[in-house]
């Protein structure tokens, strides 16, 4: 289960639709308790890959966060990144290039409105749903 | 020359676990290599079979990501500190 607050889900959605049209992306920080993790922190980053179909995350931001989260004792926890036009599920390509089986991986289709929001782990290529719960 | 090159955790189970290793070579191509010679299981994993890096994995000498110091041929110094990440990517695509 991922625990989100209101604040870290709305940055998330922020970061996504100030990508338009291209898709958005960003790292979660906070804290990893065996399958469970709780997002406390929202590191936009720009889309290097400049895409409506395709995200990367800035290679400087990548290193610059992992830096400072090792120094602070938290964790990169997962990445989250839009689907514009498309369901909140992982996409073939999101499989494939799955870069940690230990990550959680959070989908914002922007689609519809209100957007949807929803996590998933991914490991050996497969894909498992996973709970959010906001933490008011 | 020897750097000392951190490892991810994605690397980790094919590299014995170690989070650091050190490594001879004046090169980042060069540190590469010998990586891959010395933990097999990484083959495929840092450099493409034409020797250019791989595409989705990102390679820092100290602050700077590699393809824009040379790419495989960035110079290496003994008290350089190297980097390797997995580059975080996806999409709708």
């Amino acid at each position: 289960m991922l625990t989100l607050t209101p604040a870290i889900r709305d940055a998330m959605i922020a970061t996504c639709i100030r990508a338009l049209p291209n898709e958005g992306c960003g790292l979660l920080i906070g804290r990893v308790d065996g399958d469970d993790a709780t997002a406390t922190e929202v590191v936009p980053s720009p889309n290097v890959a400049a895409s409506a179909r395709v995200y990367e995350i800035d290679s400087r931001v990548l290193l610059r966060t992992f830096r400072r989260v090792d120094d602070e004792g938290f964790a990169v926890l997962g990445v989250f990144h839009s689907h514009t036009h498309s369901e909140a599920y992982p996409s073939p390509t999101d499989v494939r290039l799955a870069p940690d089986p230990d990550w959680h991986y959070v989908l914002v289709s922007l689609r519809d409105v209100p957007a949807v929001v929803r996590s998933f782990r991914i490991k050996d290529d497969t894909v498992t749903s996973e709970d959010i719960y906001i933490e008011e | 020359m020897a750097a000392t090159v951190r490892i991810p955790t994605v690397l980790r189970p094919a590299m014995g676990g170690l989070t650091t290793v050190t490594v001879e070579g004046s090169t980042i191509g060069a540190v590469l290599t010998e990586l891959t010679t010395t933990y097999p299981a990484v083959e495929g994993q840092l450099l493409n079979q034409d020797g250019t890096l791989h595409r989705f994995l990102n390679v820092y000498v100290n602050d700077d990501d590699v393809r824009y110091i040379g790419g495989v041929n960035a110079p290496v110094g003994d008290d350089d500190e190297i980097t390797l990440l997995p580059a975080v990517a996806g999409g709708a695509a």
